[in-house]
Protein backbone atom coordinates (compact mmCIF):
# COMPACT_ATOMS: atom_id res chain seq x y z
CA UNK A 1 0.00 0.00 0.00
CA UNK A 2 2.68 2.44 0.95
CA UNK A 3 4.49 1.63 -2.24
CA UNK A 4 1.38 2.11 -4.35
CA UNK A 5 2.02 4.83 -6.88
CA UNK A 6 -1.07 6.63 -8.01
CA UNK A 7 -1.33 6.91 -11.73
CA UNK A 8 -4.26 8.95 -12.83
CA UNK A 9 -3.57 8.99 -16.53
CA UNK A 10 -5.78 5.96 -17.23
CA UNK A 11 -8.60 7.52 -15.27
CA UNK A 12 -8.38 10.77 -17.17
CA UNK A 13 -8.30 8.91 -20.43
CA UNK A 14 -11.47 7.03 -19.55
CA UNK A 15 -13.21 9.94 -17.87
CA UNK A 16 -15.77 10.28 -20.68
CA UNK A 17 -16.73 6.61 -20.13
CA UNK A 18 -17.15 7.23 -16.42
CA UNK A 19 -19.27 10.30 -17.06
CA UNK A 20 -21.43 8.36 -19.51
CA UNK A 21 -21.86 5.62 -16.91
CA UNK A 22 -22.73 8.21 -14.28
CA UNK A 23 -25.47 9.49 -16.58
CA UNK A 24 -26.82 5.95 -16.85
CA UNK A 25 -26.87 5.78 -13.05
CA UNK A 26 -28.64 9.11 -12.96
CA UNK A 27 -31.13 8.04 -15.58
CA UNK A 28 -32.11 4.89 -13.74
CA UNK A 29 -32.35 6.87 -10.51
CA UNK A 30 -34.64 9.52 -11.97
CA UNK A 31 -36.86 7.04 -13.83
CA UNK A 32 -37.11 4.64 -10.91
CA UNK A 33 -38.05 7.42 -8.51
CA UNK A 34 -40.64 8.99 -10.83
CA UNK A 35 -42.27 5.68 -11.79
CA UNK A 36 -41.88 4.40 -8.23
CA UNK A 37 -43.61 7.50 -6.88
CA UNK A 38 -46.49 7.14 -9.33
CA UNK A 39 -46.95 3.52 -8.25
CA UNK A 40 -46.60 4.48 -4.60
CA UNK A 41 -49.42 7.02 -4.86
CA UNK A 42 -51.69 4.25 -6.13
CA UNK A 43 -50.47 1.75 -3.54
CA UNK A 44 -50.90 4.27 -0.72
CA UNK A 45 -54.52 4.72 -1.77
CA UNK A 46 -55.07 0.94 -2.11
CA UNK A 47 -53.52 0.43 1.29
CA UNK A 48 -56.56 2.22 2.75
CA UNK A 49 -58.97 0.37 0.49
CA UNK A 50 -61.79 -1.81 1.80
CA UNK A 51 -61.00 -4.31 -0.92
CA UNK A 52 -59.04 -7.16 0.67
CA UNK A 53 -57.25 -8.04 -2.58
CA UNK A 54 -55.93 -4.54 -3.07
CA UNK A 55 -54.92 -4.32 0.56
CA UNK A 56 -52.98 -7.57 0.45
CA UNK A 57 -51.38 -6.79 -2.89
CA UNK A 58 -50.10 -3.55 -1.41
CA UNK A 59 -49.02 -5.11 1.87
CA UNK A 60 -47.14 -7.85 0.01
CA UNK A 61 -45.46 -5.40 -2.33
CA UNK A 62 -44.34 -3.19 0.56
CA UNK A 63 -43.06 -6.14 2.60
CA UNK A 64 -41.14 -7.71 -0.31
CA UNK A 65 -39.63 -4.39 -1.34
CA UNK A 66 -38.52 -3.35 2.10
CA UNK A 67 -37.75 -6.58 3.86
CA UNK A 68 -35.74 -8.50 1.25
CA UNK A 69 -32.28 -7.66 -0.11
CA UNK A 70 -32.34 -5.33 -3.10
CA UNK A 71 -29.88 -7.63 -4.85
CA UNK A 72 -32.35 -10.49 -4.54
CA UNK A 73 -35.00 -8.27 -6.08
CA UNK A 74 -32.73 -7.62 -9.05
CA UNK A 75 -32.11 -11.38 -9.41
CA UNK A 76 -35.84 -12.00 -9.32
CA UNK A 77 -36.43 -9.63 -12.22
CA UNK A 78 -33.40 -10.82 -14.19
CA UNK A 79 -33.12 -14.57 -13.60
CA UNK A 80 -36.52 -15.19 -12.01
CA UNK A 81 -38.57 -13.79 -14.86
CA UNK A 82 -36.10 -15.38 -17.28
CA UNK A 83 -37.22 -18.79 -16.05
CA UNK A 84 -40.72 -17.88 -17.25
CA UNK A 85 -39.39 -16.91 -20.64
CA UNK A 86 -39.51 -13.19 -19.88
CA UNK A 87 -35.98 -12.05 -20.67
CA UNK A 88 -35.23 -8.56 -19.48
CA UNK A 89 -32.05 -6.79 -20.44
CA UNK A 90 -29.79 -5.90 -17.49
CA UNK A 91 -30.95 -2.31 -17.88
CA UNK A 92 -34.63 -3.20 -17.80
CA UNK A 93 -34.16 -5.64 -14.92
CA UNK A 94 -32.31 -3.11 -12.79
CA UNK A 95 -34.78 -0.34 -13.61
CA UNK A 96 -37.70 -2.64 -12.77
CA UNK A 97 -36.14 -3.87 -9.54
CA UNK A 98 -35.12 -0.44 -8.25
CA UNK A 99 -38.54 0.92 -9.22
CA UNK A 100 -40.21 -1.96 -7.40
CA UNK A 101 -38.05 -1.27 -4.39
CA UNK A 102 -38.66 2.49 -4.48
CA UNK A 103 -42.40 2.01 -4.80
CA UNK A 104 -42.42 -0.06 -1.61
CA UNK A 105 -40.48 2.44 0.44
CA UNK A 106 -42.28 5.44 -1.04
CA UNK A 107 -45.66 3.88 -0.24
CA UNK A 108 -44.75 3.82 3.42
CA UNK A 109 -43.34 7.34 3.22
CA UNK A 110 -46.55 8.64 1.65
CA UNK A 111 -48.66 6.81 4.21
CA UNK A 112 -46.69 8.45 6.99
CA UNK A 113 -47.08 11.83 5.29
CA UNK A 114 -50.84 11.47 4.99
CA UNK A 115 -51.10 10.35 8.61
CA UNK A 116 -49.08 13.40 9.64
CA UNK A 117 -51.88 15.72 8.51
CA UNK A 118 -54.54 16.26 11.13
CA UNK A 119 -57.88 15.03 9.71
CA UNK A 120 -59.58 18.08 11.16
CA UNK A 121 -57.71 20.17 8.57
CA UNK A 122 -59.80 18.64 5.81
CA UNK A 123 -63.00 19.13 7.77
CA UNK A 124 -62.19 22.79 8.35
CA UNK A 125 -61.47 23.34 4.67
CA UNK A 126 -64.69 21.60 3.60
CA UNK A 127 -66.49 23.76 6.14
CA UNK A 128 -65.32 26.82 4.21
CA UNK A 129 -67.13 25.58 1.13
CA UNK A 130 -64.11 24.19 -0.69
CA UNK A 131 -64.65 21.20 -2.96
CA UNK A 132 -62.91 17.94 -1.98
CA UNK A 133 -60.45 18.46 -4.83
CA UNK A 134 -59.62 21.98 -3.63
CA UNK A 135 -59.25 20.70 -0.08
CA UNK A 136 -56.81 18.11 -1.27
CA UNK A 137 -54.81 20.40 -3.54
CA UNK A 138 -54.63 23.51 -1.39
CA UNK A 139 -54.73 22.22 2.16
CA UNK A 140 -53.81 18.53 2.44
CA UNK A 141 -51.23 18.08 -0.30
CA UNK A 142 -48.92 20.94 0.73
CA UNK A 143 -48.73 19.49 4.22
CA UNK A 144 -48.15 15.95 3.00
CA UNK A 145 -45.51 17.25 0.63
CA UNK A 146 -43.57 18.85 3.44
CA UNK A 147 -43.80 15.74 5.59
CA UNK A 148 -42.50 13.47 2.81
CA UNK A 149 -39.95 15.81 1.29
CA UNK A 150 -36.95 14.81 3.37
CA UNK A 151 -37.70 11.05 3.38
CA UNK A 152 -38.14 11.16 -0.41
CA UNK A 153 -34.82 12.95 -0.77
CA UNK A 154 -33.22 10.15 1.22
CA UNK A 155 -34.96 7.61 -0.99
CA UNK A 156 -33.58 9.27 -4.12
CA UNK A 157 -30.09 8.95 -2.70
CA UNK A 158 -30.71 5.37 -1.68
CA UNK A 159 -31.91 4.59 -5.22
CA UNK A 160 -28.85 6.25 -6.75
CA UNK A 161 -26.47 4.19 -4.65
CA UNK A 162 -28.63 1.09 -5.07
CA UNK A 163 -28.25 1.13 -8.85
CA UNK A 164 -24.63 0.02 -8.28
CA UNK A 165 -25.99 -3.48 -7.64
CA UNK A 166 -26.72 -3.55 -11.35
CA UNK A 167 -23.07 -4.35 -12.08
CA UNK A 168 -23.64 -7.86 -10.78
CA UNK A 169 -25.85 -8.67 -13.76
CA UNK A 170 -23.50 -6.84 -16.12
CA UNK A 171 -25.02 -3.39 -16.28
CA UNK A 172 -22.37 -0.79 -16.96
CA UNK A 173 -23.66 1.93 -14.74
CA UNK A 174 -21.04 3.85 -12.79
CA UNK A 175 -19.88 0.99 -10.57
CA UNK A 176 -20.08 -1.57 -13.37
CA UNK A 177 -18.15 0.63 -15.75
CA UNK A 178 -15.55 1.38 -13.09
CA UNK A 179 -15.08 -2.29 -12.40
CA UNK A 180 -14.68 -3.01 -16.07
CA UNK A 181 -12.17 -0.20 -16.63
CA UNK A 182 -9.99 -1.02 -13.65
CA UNK A 183 -9.77 -4.61 -14.80
CA UNK A 184 -8.58 -3.39 -18.19
CA UNK A 185 -6.05 -0.93 -16.81
CA UNK A 186 -5.05 -2.51 -13.50
CA UNK A 187 -5.56 0.80 -11.66
CA UNK A 188 -8.33 -0.27 -9.24
CA UNK A 189 -7.59 2.24 -6.52
CA UNK A 190 -7.63 5.23 -8.83
CA UNK A 191 -10.75 4.14 -10.64
CA UNK A 192 -12.74 3.33 -7.51
CA UNK A 193 -11.66 6.59 -5.90
CA UNK A 194 -12.73 8.48 -8.99
CA UNK A 195 -16.09 6.67 -9.01
CA UNK A 196 -16.54 7.42 -5.31
CA UNK A 197 -15.90 11.07 -6.02
CA UNK A 198 -18.50 11.10 -8.80
CA UNK A 199 -21.09 9.44 -6.50
CA UNK A 200 -20.30 11.99 -3.81
CA UNK A 201 -20.75 14.90 -6.18
CA UNK A 202 -24.08 13.53 -7.40
CA UNK A 203 -25.37 12.85 -3.89
CA UNK A 204 -24.22 16.19 -2.52
CA UNK A 205 -25.84 17.95 -5.47
CA UNK A 206 -29.15 16.29 -4.65
CA UNK A 207 -28.77 17.16 -0.97
CA UNK A 208 -27.84 20.78 -1.56
CA UNK A 209 -30.67 21.29 -4.05
CA UNK A 210 -33.13 19.66 -1.65
CA UNK A 211 -31.94 21.81 1.23
CA UNK A 212 -32.16 25.03 -0.77
CA UNK A 213 -35.60 24.13 -2.07
CA UNK A 214 -36.81 23.22 1.42
CA UNK A 215 -35.54 26.49 2.86
CA UNK A 216 -37.38 28.40 0.16
CA UNK A 217 -40.60 26.34 0.18
CA UNK A 218 -41.09 25.51 3.85
CA UNK A 219 -40.76 28.80 5.66
CA UNK A 220 -43.77 27.86 7.78
CA UNK B 1 -83.61 30.36 9.61
CA UNK B 2 -82.29 26.94 10.52
CA UNK B 3 -85.00 24.37 11.00
CA UNK B 4 -84.14 20.97 12.47
CA UNK B 5 -86.93 18.41 12.55
CA UNK B 6 -86.87 14.92 14.06
CA UNK B 7 -83.23 14.39 13.14
CA UNK B 8 -81.74 10.99 13.82
CA UNK B 9 -78.13 10.07 13.26
CA UNK B 10 -76.18 6.89 13.94
CA UNK B 11 -72.57 5.88 13.68
CA UNK B 12 -72.91 2.17 12.89
CA UNK B 13 -75.07 0.74 15.65
CA UNK B 14 -74.58 3.72 17.91
CA UNK B 15 -77.49 6.15 17.70
CA UNK B 16 -76.07 9.53 18.57
CA UNK B 17 -78.96 11.85 17.73
CA UNK B 18 -82.34 10.46 18.70
CA UNK B 19 -84.82 12.89 17.27
CA UNK B 20 -83.66 16.50 17.49
CA UNK B 21 -86.04 19.40 16.93
CA UNK B 22 -84.70 22.93 16.99
CA UNK B 23 -85.43 26.11 15.13
CA UNK B 24 -82.99 29.00 15.15
CA UNK B 25 -84.15 32.36 13.84
CA UNK B 26 -82.10 34.92 12.02
CA UNK B 27 -80.15 37.00 14.55
CA UNK B 28 -80.59 34.50 17.36
CA UNK B 29 -77.78 33.10 19.49
CA UNK B 30 -78.40 29.58 20.75
CA UNK B 31 -75.94 27.84 23.02
CA UNK B 32 -75.82 24.07 23.28
CA UNK B 33 -74.66 22.65 26.58
CA UNK B 34 -74.49 19.09 27.87
CA UNK B 35 -72.16 16.28 28.81
CA UNK B 36 -69.46 14.92 26.58
CA UNK B 37 -70.79 12.42 24.05
CA UNK B 38 -74.33 13.75 24.13
CA UNK B 39 -74.26 14.56 20.41
CA UNK B 40 -73.64 18.32 20.29
CA UNK B 41 -70.72 18.26 17.85
CA UNK B 42 -72.48 15.72 15.68
CA UNK B 43 -75.51 17.99 15.38
CA UNK B 44 -73.36 20.92 14.24
CA UNK B 45 -71.72 18.75 11.59
CA UNK B 46 -75.11 17.53 10.39
CA UNK B 47 -76.25 21.14 9.99
CA UNK B 48 -73.53 21.87 7.43
CA UNK B 49 -73.57 18.39 5.92
CA UNK B 50 -70.14 17.35 7.13
CA UNK B 51 -72.07 14.38 8.50
CA UNK B 52 -75.09 12.69 6.94
CA UNK B 53 -78.33 11.97 8.81
CA UNK B 54 -80.46 8.82 8.85
CA UNK B 55 -83.84 10.47 9.05
CA UNK B 56 -85.54 13.77 9.70
CA UNK B 57 -84.84 17.04 7.98
CA UNK B 58 -82.58 20.04 8.29
CA UNK B 59 -83.39 23.21 6.43
CA UNK B 60 -81.17 26.25 6.11
CA UNK B 61 -83.03 29.24 4.63
CA UNK B 62 -85.46 26.80 3.08
CA UNK B 63 -82.76 24.60 1.54
CA UNK B 64 -82.99 20.93 2.45
CA UNK B 65 -79.41 20.31 3.59
CA UNK B 66 -79.43 16.56 3.11
CA UNK B 67 -81.35 16.35 -0.16
CA UNK B 68 -79.17 14.60 -2.75
CA UNK B 69 -79.75 17.49 -5.15
CA UNK B 70 -78.33 20.06 -2.72
CA UNK B 71 -74.89 21.42 -3.63
CA UNK B 72 -73.22 20.91 -0.27
CA UNK B 73 -70.13 22.95 -1.07
CA UNK B 74 -72.31 25.88 -1.99
CA UNK B 75 -74.53 25.44 1.03
CA UNK B 76 -71.53 25.56 3.36
CA UNK B 77 -70.79 29.12 2.25
CA UNK B 78 -73.82 30.18 4.28
CA UNK B 79 -72.53 28.40 7.37
CA UNK B 80 -69.22 29.29 8.98
CA UNK B 81 -67.90 26.62 11.31
CA UNK B 82 -65.13 26.79 13.91
CA UNK B 83 -63.93 23.75 15.80
CA UNK B 84 -62.38 23.08 19.16
CA UNK B 85 -58.99 22.15 17.67
CA UNK B 86 -57.20 25.10 16.11
CA UNK B 87 -57.51 24.40 12.44
CA UNK B 88 -55.34 27.14 11.04
CA UNK B 89 -53.71 25.89 7.84
CA UNK B 90 -50.07 25.72 8.92
CA UNK B 91 -48.54 26.32 5.49
CA UNK B 92 -50.32 29.65 5.00
CA UNK B 93 -49.88 33.02 6.70
CA UNK B 94 -52.79 34.50 8.61
CA UNK B 95 -53.64 36.61 5.58
CA UNK B 96 -53.45 33.63 3.23
CA UNK B 97 -55.53 31.50 5.61
CA UNK B 98 -58.36 34.01 5.49
CA UNK B 99 -58.02 34.78 1.77
CA UNK B 100 -57.96 31.12 0.66
CA UNK B 101 -61.67 30.32 0.49
CA UNK B 102 -62.79 33.73 -0.87
CA UNK B 103 -60.16 33.34 -3.57
CA UNK B 104 -60.85 29.77 -4.63
CA UNK B 105 -64.45 29.21 -3.59
CA UNK B 106 -65.89 32.59 -4.50
CA UNK B 107 -63.33 33.28 -7.23
CA UNK B 108 -62.64 36.83 -6.04
CA UNK B 109 -59.52 38.55 -7.37
CA UNK B 110 -56.45 38.53 -5.19
CA UNK B 111 -56.48 42.25 -4.44
CA UNK B 112 -59.99 41.92 -3.08
CA UNK B 113 -59.33 38.80 -1.02
CA UNK B 114 -56.28 40.42 0.55
CA UNK B 115 -58.41 43.36 1.59
CA UNK B 116 -61.04 41.00 2.95
CA UNK B 117 -58.38 39.17 4.93
CA UNK B 118 -56.93 42.35 6.36
CA UNK B 119 -60.37 43.61 7.29
CA UNK B 120 -61.47 40.48 9.12
CA UNK B 121 -58.13 39.91 10.81
CA UNK B 122 -58.25 43.46 12.13
CA UNK B 123 -61.82 42.80 13.21
CA UNK B 124 -60.75 39.94 15.48
CA UNK B 125 -57.74 41.89 16.75
CA UNK B 126 -55.07 40.30 14.56
CA UNK B 127 -54.37 43.33 12.39
CA UNK B 128 -50.70 43.18 13.32
CA UNK B 129 -50.33 39.45 12.51
CA UNK B 130 -51.15 39.46 8.82
CA UNK B 131 -47.94 37.78 7.74
CA UNK B 132 -47.49 35.51 10.73
CA UNK B 133 -47.64 31.75 10.23
CA UNK B 134 -49.93 29.84 12.61
CA UNK B 135 -46.95 28.37 14.47
CA UNK B 136 -46.07 31.94 15.46
CA UNK B 137 -49.52 32.52 16.98
CA UNK B 138 -50.86 31.60 20.41
CA UNK B 139 -53.84 29.26 20.70
CA UNK B 140 -56.16 32.19 21.27
CA UNK B 141 -54.81 33.97 18.23
CA UNK B 142 -55.16 30.83 16.10
CA UNK B 143 -58.75 30.45 17.19
CA UNK B 144 -59.49 34.09 16.34
CA UNK B 145 -57.83 33.46 12.99
CA UNK B 146 -60.22 30.55 12.43
CA UNK B 147 -63.14 32.85 13.25
CA UNK B 148 -61.89 35.54 10.85
CA UNK B 149 -61.43 32.88 8.17
CA UNK B 150 -65.03 31.77 8.56
CA UNK B 151 -66.32 35.36 8.60
CA UNK B 152 -64.51 36.25 5.39
CA UNK B 153 -66.94 34.01 3.52
CA UNK B 154 -69.67 36.33 4.82
CA UNK B 155 -71.74 33.46 6.22
CA UNK B 156 -75.29 33.96 7.40
CA UNK B 157 -74.76 31.59 10.31
CA UNK B 158 -71.87 30.62 12.54
CA UNK B 159 -71.53 27.17 14.07
CA UNK B 160 -69.08 27.15 16.96
CA UNK B 161 -67.99 23.90 18.56
CA UNK B 162 -66.37 24.47 21.94
CA UNK B 163 -64.02 27.03 20.46
CA UNK B 164 -62.47 27.83 23.84
CA UNK B 165 -62.15 24.29 25.22
CA UNK B 166 -58.62 23.64 23.98
CA UNK B 167 -57.29 27.01 25.16
CA UNK B 168 -55.18 27.80 28.17
CA UNK B 169 -57.46 29.54 30.70
CA UNK B 170 -55.80 32.92 30.27
CA UNK B 171 -56.56 32.88 26.52
CA UNK B 172 -60.26 32.05 26.81
CA UNK B 173 -61.29 35.66 27.43
CA UNK B 174 -59.98 37.08 24.16
CA UNK B 175 -61.88 34.50 22.10
CA UNK B 176 -65.10 35.00 24.07
CA UNK B 177 -64.73 38.75 23.49
CA UNK B 178 -64.60 38.07 19.76
CA UNK B 179 -67.80 36.02 20.00
CA UNK B 180 -69.49 38.80 22.00
CA UNK B 181 -68.57 41.16 19.20
CA UNK B 182 -70.23 38.87 16.65
CA UNK B 183 -73.34 38.61 18.79
CA UNK B 184 -73.55 42.40 19.07
CA UNK B 185 -73.30 42.64 15.31
CA UNK B 186 -76.34 40.43 15.03
CA UNK B 187 -74.65 37.24 13.74
CA UNK B 188 -76.84 34.17 14.04
CA UNK B 189 -74.91 31.60 16.04
CA UNK B 190 -75.23 28.08 17.32
CA UNK B 191 -72.47 27.66 19.86
CA UNK B 192 -71.57 24.53 21.78
CA UNK B 193 -69.94 25.74 24.98
CA UNK B 194 -69.06 24.89 28.54
CA UNK B 195 -68.75 28.57 29.43
CA UNK B 196 -72.07 28.86 31.27
CA UNK B 197 -71.71 32.50 32.34
CA UNK B 198 -70.92 33.37 28.73
CA UNK B 199 -74.01 31.48 27.55
CA UNK B 200 -76.18 33.28 30.05
CA UNK B 201 -74.83 36.62 28.98
CA UNK B 202 -74.80 36.21 25.20
CA UNK B 203 -77.33 33.53 24.25
CA UNK B 204 -80.99 34.13 23.60
CA UNK B 205 -81.75 30.49 24.26
CA UNK B 206 -79.84 27.59 25.75
CA UNK B 207 -80.47 23.94 24.91
CA UNK B 208 -79.35 21.19 27.26
CA UNK B 209 -78.36 18.01 25.44
CA UNK B 210 -78.55 14.65 27.08
CA UNK B 211 -78.08 11.29 25.42
CA UNK B 212 -78.91 12.41 21.90
CA UNK B 213 -81.96 14.52 22.65
CA UNK B 214 -82.60 18.10 23.69
CA UNK B 215 -83.58 17.42 27.25
CA UNK B 216 -84.50 21.00 28.06
CA UNK B 217 -84.49 24.26 26.16
CA UNK B 218 -85.44 27.77 27.15
CA UNK B 219 -84.42 31.39 27.43
CA UNK B 220 -80.79 31.52 28.57
CA UNK B 221 -81.37 33.17 31.94
CA UNK B 222 -84.31 30.95 32.85
CA UNK B 223 -82.68 27.70 31.88
CA UNK B 224 -79.44 28.47 33.66
CA UNK B 225 -80.92 30.12 36.77
CA UNK B 226 -83.91 27.87 37.24
CA UNK B 227 -83.69 24.66 35.23
CA UNK B 228 -86.91 22.70 35.32
CA UNK B 229 -85.57 19.19 35.01
CA UNK B 230 -83.35 17.24 37.36
CA UNK B 231 -80.70 16.25 34.82
CA UNK B 232 -80.27 19.85 33.73
CA UNK B 233 -79.93 20.92 37.35
CA UNK B 234 -77.38 18.17 38.02
CA UNK B 235 -75.34 19.10 34.97
CA UNK B 236 -75.33 22.81 35.77
CA UNK B 237 -74.56 22.06 39.40
CA UNK B 238 -71.53 20.06 38.39
CA UNK B 239 -70.16 22.51 35.85
CA UNK B 240 -70.78 25.81 37.66
N1 LIG C 1 -67.04 9.74 13.38
C1 LIG C 1 -67.58 9.04 14.40
N2 LIG C 1 -67.62 7.69 14.34
C2 LIG C 1 -68.16 6.98 15.35
N3 LIG C 1 -68.67 7.51 16.48
C3 LIG C 1 -68.65 8.84 16.60
C4 LIG C 1 -68.10 9.68 15.58
N4 LIG C 1 -68.21 10.96 15.98
C5 LIG C 1 -68.80 10.93 17.19
N5 LIG C 1 -69.06 9.67 17.58
C6 LIG C 1 -69.74 9.26 18.81
O1 LIG C 1 -70.98 9.95 18.87
C7 LIG C 1 -71.26 10.33 20.19
C8 LIG C 1 -71.55 11.80 20.24
O2 LIG C 1 -70.35 12.50 19.95
P1 LIG C 1 -70.29 14.07 19.87
O3 LIG C 1 -71.34 14.57 18.93
O4 LIG C 1 -68.90 14.42 19.56
O5 LIG C 1 -70.66 14.49 21.34
P2 LIG C 1 -70.39 15.87 22.11
O6 LIG C 1 -69.92 16.87 21.10
O7 LIG C 1 -71.68 16.21 22.72
O8 LIG C 1 -69.34 15.57 23.12
C9 LIG C 1 -70.09 9.89 21.05
O9 LIG C 1 -70.42 8.68 21.66
C10 LIG C 1 -68.99 9.69 20.04
O10 LIG C 1 -68.11 8.69 20.48
MG1 LIG D 1 -68.08 17.86 21.03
Amino acid sequence: MLNYRFQWRAVFKHLPDLVDAAFLTLQITVLSVIIGLAIAVILAVWRRSENAWLFWLTATWVALARNTPALLQIYLFYFGLGAYGIHLSPYAAVLAAITFNNAGYLTEILRGGIDAVNPSQGRAALGLGMTPLQVYARVIFPQVFRAVFLPITNQIIWAMLGTSLGMIIGLQELTGMTTFLQSQTFRPFEFYLAAALIYLVMVETVLVCARLYARWAFRW
Amino acid sequence: MIKIEEVRKSFGNLEVLKGIDLTVDKGEVVCLIGGSGSGKSTLLMCINALESIQSGRIEVDGIDVHAPSTDKNKLRRKLGIVFQQFNAFPHLTARENVALAPRHVLGLPKSETNQLAEHYLAHVGLGDKLDAYPTQLSGGQQQRLAIARALAMKPDYMLLDEVTSALDPELVGEVLDTLRLLAREGMTMIAVTHEIPFAREVADRVAFFHDGVIHEIGPARDLISSPQRTRTRDFLGKIL
